[in-house]
């Protein structure tokens, strides 16, 4: 006699599992249809078998994460150093991206966001180029050619016009940008169509050689910043790739899908979504860069190395002047890096080492405590 | 300037302040002092969207690929 589905719930709601593991739990239960001394069976093999799966108490667990992740890492080096284009754009990947992940770095060397569109955008290829415009940084070098006309002491920019069309700028519109940026005199040609001509505050050779250089670092559309932007049709709708990355410009223009876009930028991320968020994207860019070299790595390790860069608040690097950095110990302190250092200023100031986790333990040549070194008997 | 919940994000799991009561339980399955918690800053865009003041505690209800949810908790420091 099988059990109705309110009798399973009432069984399993008690239990002590992750939710998952309940759902299948039921998903079965229910698909094979089972009598309640079944389940009850079941039930106490599953609760058995989930202990045994757990983690024990004093187990090390950041010595294993360390090995599991570090061994791929060792066949990482093989092949690395190379570059793969997502899209047409570059990014590091393989152990250079690895080592930037858990070192925290500020700026990725290739810094990349994808975009998601809001459904009017994603599904008209036309719109999704336009927007594609609104983020892409445009210089002069890429609307105009520019001379630099010595005998009257000025700069010629002469625009294309097609380029002109396609990025929906009016030769007005960027001499009023010109001249609001340098602060010299900008006037549109009236004999010649798309002219415009650049004369500096002083006639003198020097401040026209200035004026050439400094023209082209003015952004006169766009998110300064954002190198390129590649659209790209995932399943039914357009996606914005880029190469640069600029989350908060990129999330206040209209027709961006502020819920699904990303960065590869983890500084970014936590300036922006937070620490939970950074701490997500620290777990999604190290997995799929071991992902993307064939290796596959328990995602437990992964977290575990997350959450501790994240426990403080704050996304910490892994190394000298981040975790291992912050020990307690000057034993452990210094049996990472820079040895003397650590033990030489410790000296100074007369540091007491309460010899408290394992690395110091070793080195004094104490029992450690971990596993059963880490039980003591107490009398009452 | 546009408007958005960052709450909605895909990477931003949801964040709640805890009532005393709730904190107290934790706490004392834990068998920890509020300090022990993991920290968020009170900074953090997160927390200034929801509005969690210094020493509150913040509960996280992570969506985990190993255990379908999971809660975290983090204390707000300055």
């Amino acid at each position: 006699m099988t059990i109705s589905e309110a009798t399973i719930d009432s069984m399993i709601a008690q239990l002590d599992l992750p939710k998952n593991i309940m759902g299948t739990l039921k998903d079965d239960v229910m698909k094979v249809g089972v009598t309640k001394k079944e389940l009850e069976d079941i039930i106490e093999r599953l609760a058995a078998s989930y202990e045994y799966a757990c983690v024990e108490p004093c187990e090390a667990v950041g010595v294993v994460s360390a090995q599991s992740i570090g061994e791929p890492g060792t066949q990482m080096t093989m092949r690395t150093f190379h570059y793969a284009g997502v899209a047409e754009i570059n990014v590091t990947l393989g152990l250079p991206r690895l080592i930037e992940i858990v070192d925290a770095r500020k700026q990725p060397s290739t810094p990349m966001m994808t975009i998601a569109l809001e459904h009017e955008y994603a599904t008209d290829r036309d719109k999704a180029r336009k927007l594609a415009w609104e983020i892409e940084a445009t210089h002069i070098e890429h609307l105009a050619d520019i001379t630099t006309d010595l005998a009257n002491m000025r700069l010629i920019l002469d625009l294309h016009e097609k380029t002109l069309i396609q990025r929906a700028l009016i030769p007005d519109e960027i001499a009023e940008k010109l001249h609001e940026e340098l602060d010299v005199m900008v006037h549109v040609s009236d004999s010649i169509a798309n002219q415009i001509i650049v004369t500096p505050n002083a006639p003198s050779y020097r401040e026209l050689l200035q004026l050439a250089k400094k023209i082209h670092f003015i952004t006169l559309k766009g998110i300064e910043g954002i190198k390129r932007v590649v659209i790209r049709k995932d399943g039914e709708e357009y996606t914005l790739y880029t190469e640069g990355s600029k989350l908060k410009e990129v999330l206040q223009i209209e027709g961006t899908d502020a819920t699904r876009t990303h960065t590869n930028n983890i500084g970014e991320i936590f300036e922006v979504f937070g620490i939970e968020a950074a701490r997500n994207s620290i777990i999604k860019e190290a997995t799929d860069t071991l992902a993307e070299q064939g290796l596959t790595v328990d995602i437990r390790h992964i977290m575990l190395v997350s959450d501790i860069m994240c426990c403080d608040g704050e996304v910490k690097q892994i190394g000298r002047h981040g975790i291992s950095g912050e020990k307690a110990s000057v034993f452990a302190r210094a049996a990472f890096e820079v040895t003397v250092n650590h033990l030489l200023d410790a000296g100074m100031r007369g540091d007491r080492d309460e010899l408290n986790g394992v690395t110091e333990n070793i080195i004094v040549g104490q029992p450690i405590k971990l596993g059963t070194g880490d039980v003591h008997l107490i009398s009452r | 300037m546009r408007k958005f919940s960052l709450l909605d994000h895909q990477l931003i799991p949801k964040h709640e302040i805890m009532s005393e009561d709730e904190l107290k339980s934790v706490l004392k399955e834990y068998a920890i002092e509020k300090e022990q918690l993991p920290k968020v800053k009170v900074v953090d865009p997160v927390i200034q969207e929801i509005g969690a003041q210094v020493g509150e505690v913040v509960r996280i209800t992570r969506i985990s690929q190993t255990a379908g949810e999971a809660f975290y908790y983090r204390l707000v420091i300055a």
